[in-house]
């Protein structure tokens, strides 16, 4: 059991961020989304994530803020804990064990020191009813507290948040449940139902989705599947109740909303259009359209300024004043599935797949940010249901990183095939991918595998498809003409008229292996030759991959009759073969490591091993249920140094994968995590402004002005710098051209124009901050580029270990010093 | 049920007139209605709505407005007269000169002396309500424009007046104008065009509620004079409102055939003031204008354009949760209540009443068989034998054909009775008057089987006949010795000519012996009308179905409810039978089968087998289509008295003709539809 303490698998990255409704702090200055297993905390105005708020260690099922302290936040999970934050700086304040696993939350000014979940039924474990309990949460100095005094409000409400809602000044929760609408008045500990009819007759689905309470006179808002809201009022009565019925939506209201004033109502659904109704004048309505994808939850700040929507693409948008889409916080985007696999950019390092329909996505996940959306598929996409559109089936990288190979594939029912291959350049200048060579149907029937060669000398692309062929695709050159390459198909290969499922290329790219079905086949990209075949009866080959490093000479395969086997290929022979069901094999591109995921029992194992030892260097029974279809490995920005055997493997890269669900799973050393938490202790956070690399880099910087003006004796200040320097400027090019000395003299004067004059009082504070003075050489640096001695000016810290002591360097500084003054007088005279 | 061949008649394109007006009475809870071609109809609210009453138009009247005082009716239309009612011999009583152009609104106060028009030259004019007559009493201050609404306050000090752009309100023992609100014009290319305030209310707290041609519903301080609220409900016309009597909601008609309904809300549940009038609900059970509404203690009863009436149920002023009762609460009348088709049994004809003239036709024949289902080739289509307009301005209010199809009768308001004899061998024989114009007029006419007498009911106390079509013979009236103050609305006789039953609306049956010509017995009094009723041809026996879909029959010889009957109250009706919201309109019987009887309403036909046993509440009603699943031998445990048949809609009659086939007299809702004029152009998603 030591291994499960030290290898832990978390969601880090790519995590839902649309599960809940978010949270916009008082100062709307932050947004808080529950995030998988922790909060995220995200700055409204430049979008960035600045912190997460870690502790759950269940799925985080909503966020409210503290409705008696404006900077605390409450966060319940399915772990069956709520725990109150200190948001600002990411301190876990308390932590309340309920015992059950909470659903949502609700709090209200009203109810102070209680909040209300939604828990199961305690007699209905299994079955999927649920609750609404008030909880209250004991006074104490602990950090933990046991807070099991449940008193129940509300029976078989709905676990979605979103289907209850506090009444003007917490008189009232109403809550929603299929046709039904409670309301219970805390007063008079009364509830009153209403239901309506399920309406099938005239195709109207009246069925509750969601609910939103009027802050300042009793109006409840309910949306409803047929895209109706419905606003109701006397409801303290059973018979004479009435409501009206405001109708845009066509599909279902996802959420709704209320402004903190109550003078709008906000509305959304799949149509991605924000809808912006007027309280009493329900006939005005205003619309924020293209929002991108279906809303499925609206936040408004408690000030009523910012709007915050959540799309079903895992996106936030955050909308000023009612009109203006300020931020986007995107996550990673989970289409309807992923059909390319995981694969790494080499020159991101961002991970990349399907994002929005027929775009691929670039997922930083050591930022958890997406990076871009590369539209491939460059047409229209139609939002309606059962029509069939392109859709970006494989996607593949060369080893530099320069051509990105893509295939698209569309296909109708009942009429053939339409399949695009496309490669794109990586474009310096503009940083993203061009595309340059169009294949329309580069094979007759959809394609199974694509790669490109490793080798450096040559990128050549392989396909494979199902219509028994494997083709070779080179750029041709043409180096005569100014036209640039492109790509043409080099050789066509096959095998017996068998289909080929999978290929892979060897690590130098000196062999390439086509699986044909039961029968391996090794051919030399350089001639294509046919090398050998590998066969072992039983089963079709459903992966291939090539050993890496010491191990390259190993060829791995695995069947689909439960066999992984490993040939060598010095000898062609088998070296040996297991009977193991595994559903997908990935090489770690770093090292010799090869990680094999095995479907067994309806959950997935995972082994890790080198080809060439028999023992697996580390395995996870019943990783998580359902097959794992896609992972992969990506490199680590820094390696950790790990000496333990079992976690030894996750020392240069880490290995990401997708479980049936969607979601993202990685494995974490516990050396990582203690690093983790050493960095976030390091990170001074300002409040003024949301913490982004780059303001720290900015922020510091200023600060030691501030500082350095402070400490100023001399009032030739480092400002005063730089007109001085222009006017010399301006007067070497003014003076007329015969008057003026030769080239080889003013260039020094001009050099040394440029140069920086520091004060012997300044000197002092420049040793203790070495830092400070990098930065400046920099900004001298760029003055003008042209000049290349600048590295040669730099402090010596820059070169790692001190070549001057203290005393020489004093000496240097002092000799700049009395240059610059030289010149000055010069320059004034 | 038995294989009957079908005679599918759709040749009778009766088309109903839209809705103009209406007006409830909340004391006898009735519901008087008027539509475009100057009818009017008076429906029982305690009755399930059973159209009690019909007074049949004429050309030169239009009817704008209606207005209740105490029982009496009056109405006022664009000819410029008000017009009061005899409910008891179903005819205007008297009409008067307005001197005021066209009227546009008429309305009572509450207290009900005083009655107040608007008219066209602007001017609001009073009317003293005397015991028998109204009298002109004074005018108020005359107005630029027209007067399109009026509405009374209940403490009937003021009046307010809805005019073109503006709402006047009037102080009525002065008679000056107090206030002058301005209703704001339309936008866009409506600007120009002058806003006309089509409906106004006046409520106790001096709140002025407007509904204008820009499709606001604006509330008004009638104090001050000034605007409290504004609801933009539609882009087209807001054509009528309705307040509760409680004052806690209005309705608004638009002519999107919506109505809207307004409640008089706080916005906090826990203190009461500061209420404020917000819109709640919309119902849309119109494809056209909806100009006349009314909203009454437990529903909102609407009609417009699309000539059918719908009474919408407030759900929440209910006990018991109709919802659950699993029908649709709404209810739609389409159709009068009443026979427009009269059919000869024996030679096949089938006369059609139109309110302008009366048609006859012969019905189609064919002589080839087929399986159940299958539509027959004809051998003789359908023939129109005669098209007989009618003489004057008053429309044809009954007509009858004797069912030897030789003899035809028809009469109008104005006391003229037209008989003709239309012999098989010249059927376009011009009329022949055979009747003297009596002193009387008819409302029913009915032709025996036997072709030797001719019924009519005359004044609401007697019943006249005349025998043998000739007015030398013997021409008898039976006078009835109580003192009857309704009409008659329903007659029958029997096969063999010696009974004559005759229902009104006060719910009695009188059975008269023809040949002694003398009153033979009263029906006991059931307390919902009978809406359709049939003497058996060989027993004897009388069936009766009420509005309340009530079914009795009653033995005349031995004066007495049959065994049959008394089993069937015993047992109870099903539910299912009890909860079809369209009365039974007509009753006939099957001469082969003495124990059939064949029932007809709007939606379905019925025949019921009296030798079969009665269903029980938890039979399935409906199980015809369970009956064709079973076997032989299973089927006779299963079958039950009412069987019922769907396969045809919207049915104006159903009979059995003598050669045992049916005729089956249908009138497509769609039909009428497609020839009402095009609604209001709306934007409809997805077009």
């Amino acid at each position: 059991m030591v291994e499960h303490a030290e290898i832990r698998m978390v969601h880090r990255g790519g995590s839902k961020i649309n599960f809940r409704e978010p949270v916009i702090t008082n100062d709307s200055r932050f947004l808080l989304c529950a995030a998988g297993e922790s909060v995220n905390v995200y700055s409204t105005s430049t979008e960035e994530y600045v912190h997460d708020l870690q502790g759950h260690t269940g799925l985080v099922t909503g966020v409210v803020l503290n409705p008696s302290n404006h900077l605390q936040v409450y966060s319940c999970s399915a772990d069956g804990t709520v725990r109150l934050w200190d948001f600002t700086d990411a301190i876990l304040i308390k932590t309340f064990i309920i015992g059950y696993p909470i659903y949502s939350i609700y709090v209200s000014e009203k109810h102070g020191g209680v909040v209300f979940l939604v828990v199961p039924m305690a007699n209905y474990k299994s079955s999927e009813l649920f609750q609404l309990v008030a909880v209250h949460l004991p006074h104490s100095g602990d950090q933990e507290v046991e807070a099991r005094e449940l008193s129940a409000v509300l029976c078989d409400v709905s676990p979605h948040a979103g289907a209850a809602s506090f009444g003007r000044e917490g008189e009232y929760i109403a809550a929603v449940r299929g046709l039904q609408l409670e309301v219970f008045f805390f007063k008079k500990q009364k509830s009153y139902r209403f239901s309506l009819k399920s309406g099938k007759k005239k195709g109207a689905k009246n069925a509750f989705t969601c609910i939103s309470c009027h802050p300042k006179e009793d109006c409840i808002a309910t949306g409803h599947e047929d895209g109706k809201i419905r606003m109701w009022r006397n409801f303290n009565q059973k018979k004479e109740y009435t409501y009206s019925t405001l109708h845009w939506h066509h599909g279902a209201v996802n959420t709704l909303c209320f402004t903190p004033e109550g003078t709008n109502l906000l509305s959304g659904g799949i149509e991605s259009v924000l809808v912006h109704w007027h309280y009493t004048q329900e006939n005005q309505k205003d619309f924020l359209p293209r929002l991108g994808a279906a809303i499925t939850h609206i936040a408004v700040s408690p000030d009523g300024s910012l709007f915050s929507t959540s799309h079903s693409d895992n996106k936030i948008t955050i909308i000023q004043s009612c009109v203006k889409v300020s931020a986007v916080i995107q996550g990673l985007v989970k289409g309807d599935g992923v059909w390319t696999n995981l694969i790494i950019d080499p020159r991101s390092k961002a991970l990349v797949l399907n994002g929005k329909p027929g775009h691929l996505q670039f997922y930083s996940l050591h930022r958890d940010k997406q990076l871009y959306n590369l539209d491939i598929v460059q047409q229209e996409y139609i939002h309606e249901e059962g029509l069939d559109q392109f859709e970006v089936v494989k996607a593949a990288f060369d080893a530099r990183g320069d051509w990105l190979a893509t295939v698209e594939e569309r296909r109708k029912k009942g009429a053939e095939l339409e399949i695009n291959l496309k490669l794109w350049a990586y474009d310096e200048l503009t940083q993203s991918f061009v595309l340059n060579t169009t294949v329309t149907a580069p094979h007759e029937d959809q394609i199974t595998a694509m790669f490109f060669s490793p080798s450096p000398e040559t990128t050549m692309l392989v396909t494979t498809s199902l219509d028994g062929h494997f083709k070779a695709w080179l750029l041709a050159d043409h180096s005569d003409a100014n036209a640039e390459g492109f790509w043409a198909c080099d050789f066509v290969g096959g095998y017996h008229l068998l289909k080929p499922g999978c290929c892979s290329f060897s690590a130098d790219g000196s062999l390439l292996s086509v699986g044909f079905q039961e029968v391996v086949t090794v051919w030399s990209p350089a001639s294509w030759e046919l090398l050998t075949t590998l066969s072992q009866p039983p089963g079709a080959i459903r992966d291939l991959c090539f050993g890496r490093l010491s191990c390259s000479k190993y060829l791995l395969g695995a069947s689909t009759k439960n066999q992984l086997c490993c040939w060598n290929l010095l000898t062609c022979s088998l070296e040996w073969s297991t009977p193991m069901d595994v559903s997908l094999l990935q090489t770690d591109p770093l090292s010799e490591n090869m990680a094999a995921f095995c479907s067994q029992s309806g959950s997935s194992d995972l082994f890790v091993f080198k080809p060439s030892e028999p023992r697996p260097l580390y395995s996870q029974k019943a990783l998580c249920t359902g097959k794992v279809q896609h992972a992969v490995f990506a490199p680590r920005d820094q390696m950790l140094e790990s000496c333990e055997e079992r976690t030894q493997w996750l020392n240069r890269s880490q290995l990401y994968f997708f479980t049936q669900h969607m979601d993202l799973l990685t494995f974490s050393t516990k050396t990582e995590e203690d690093r983790l938490l050493a960095s976030s202790k390091q990170l001074m956070v300002d409040d003024s402004v949301a913490v982004t690399p780059f303001y720290l880099l900015l922020g510091k910087h200023r600060g030691q002005q501030l500082e350095k003006q402070e400490a100023l004796t001399n009032p030739m200040a480092e400002r005063t710098q730089l007109p001085q320097g222009s006017i010399a400027i301006k007067e070497l090019l003014h003076t007329p051209a015969h008057v003026l000395p030769s080239a080889s003299f003013l260039c020094a004067m001009f050099v040394r124009s440029l140069l920086i004059s520091s004060s012997s009082a300044r000197e002092e504070k420049e040793h203790e901050e070495g830092e400070m003075e990098r930065e400046e050489e920099d900004s001298e640096g760029e003055a003008d580029p042209r000049l290349g001695e600048s590295a040669a000016w730099g402090p010596p810290e820059e070169f790692g270990a001190p070549a001057l002591t203290k005393a020489q360097e004093r000496e240097l500084r002092k000799v700049k010093t009395f240059d610059h003054s030289w010149l000055s007088s010069l320059l004034d005279c | 049920m038995g294989e009957f061949k079908v005679h599918r008649v759709r040749f009778f394109d009766y088309m109903p007139t839209a809705i103009r007006a209406m007006a409830f009475n909340a004391h006898t809870e009735r519901l008087a209605l008027a539509r475009m071609d100057g009818s009017v109809e008076i429906f029982n609210f305690t009755d399930h709505y059973f159209q009690e009453k019909v007074i049949p138009g004429k050309d030169s009247r239009s009817i704008e407005s209606l207005c209740w005082v105490g029982g009496r009716l009056f109405s006022a239309g664009l000819n410029g007269e008000i017009a009061e009612y005899d409910l008891e011999n179903l005819r205007p009583k008297y009409s008067l000169e307005a001197y005021g152009g066209p009227i546009w609104t008429i309305i009572s106060n509450t207290q009900g002396t005083q009655l107040a028009i608007g008219c066209e030259d602007g001017t609001v004019k009073l009317f003293e309500v005397l015991e028998e007559h109204i009298q002109f009493e004074r005018n108020l201050d005359r107005q630029k424009g027209r007067i399109i609404s009026l509405s009374w306050h209940p403490s009937g000090t003021h009046i307010a007046a809805g005019m073109m752009d503006m709402i006047r309100v009037f102080d009525v023992p002065t008679g000056h104008a107090v206030q002058r609100l301005l209703v704001d014009r339309g936008f866009g290319g409506s600007k120009s065009r002058e806003t006309v305030v089509w409906s106004v209310a006046f409520l106790s707290d001096h709140t002025v509620v407007s509904g204008d041609s820009a499709g606001k519903v604006q509330v008004w301080d009638g104090h001050t004079g000034t605007l409290v609220k504004t609801h933009l409900v539609t882009k087209w016309d807001v054509l009528a409102l309705s307040v509760s009597k409680d004052e806690s909601s209005v309705v608004a008609g638009t002519s999107e055939g919506t109505v809207i309904q307004f409640q008089f809300i706080a916005p906090t549940l826990h203190q009461q003031q500061d209420k404020e009038w917000v819109r709640t609900r919309t119902f849309k059970n119109h494809t056209h204008d909806v100009r006349a509404l009314a909203e009454i203690e437990t529903a909102i009863v609407s009609g417009g354009m699309d000539t059918h009436l719908v009474v919408r149920p407030l759900l929440e002023k209910f006990d018991e949760n109709i919802e659950m009762a699993g029908f649709d609460p709404v209810l739609l009348l389409f159709f009068p209540q009443r026979n427009l088709v009269s059919c000869a049994k024996k030679a096949g004809l089938l006369l059609f009443q139109f309110p302008g003239q009366l048609e006859l036709w012969r019905l189609g024949d064919s002589d080839e068989h087929g399986k159940p289902g299958d539509r027959l080739p004809l051998k003789r289509k359908p023939e129109k034998l005669l098209l007989l307009k009618r003489k004057g301005e008053d429309h044809i209010c009954c007509s009858a054909l004797s069912s030897c199809g030789g003899w035809l009768a028809y009469s109008t308001v104005s006391s003229v009775l037209y008989t003709l004899h239309t012999s098989s061998a010249s059927p376009r024989t011009p009329p022949r008057c055979l009747l003297p114009p009596a002193n009387h007029q008819s409302s029913l006419l009915l032709l025996p089987s036997l072709s030797a007498s001719m019924c009519t009911p005359s004044s609401p106390s007697q019943v006249s006949g005349s025998s043998n079509m000739s007015p030398q013979l013997g021409c008898s009236s039976l006078e009835n010795h109580r003192f009857l103050l309704q009409p008659i609305h329903l007659m029958t006789t029997s096969g063999d000519g010696k009974w004559l039953a005759a229902a009104n609306s006060d719910c009695e049956i009188h059975v008269y012996n023809l040949q002694k010509l003398k009153l033979h017995c009263i029906v006991p009094v059931y307390g919902s009308c009978p809406s359709a009723m049939g003497i058996h041809p060989t027993t004897n026996n009388m069936t009766v179905v009420h509005a309340d879909q009530q079914l009795f029959e009653y033995s005349i010889v031995e004066k007495q409810y049959t065994d049959w009957s008394r089993k069937l109250q015993k047992q109870g009706l099903h539910n299912v039978w009890l909860d079809r919201d369209t009365p039974v309109t007509h009753v006939t019987f099957n001469s082969k089968n003495p124990n059939q009887v064949v029932l007809h309403d709007m939606h379905m036909f019925c025949i019921i087998d009296q030798s079969l046993p009665l269903p029980d509440q938890k039979t399935q009603f409906y199980n015809q289509m369970t009956l064709r699943s079973l076997s032989e031998q299973e089927r006779p445990s299963h079958l039950h008295a009412f069987k019922i048949c769907k396969t045809f809609q919207d049915l104006l009659c159903v009979s059995l003709l003598d050669d045992q086939s049916l005729v089956v007299v249908e009138r497509p809702l769609l039909a009428i539809t497609s020839q009402l004029p095009a609604p209001v152009r709306q934007k409809k998603f997805a077009t």
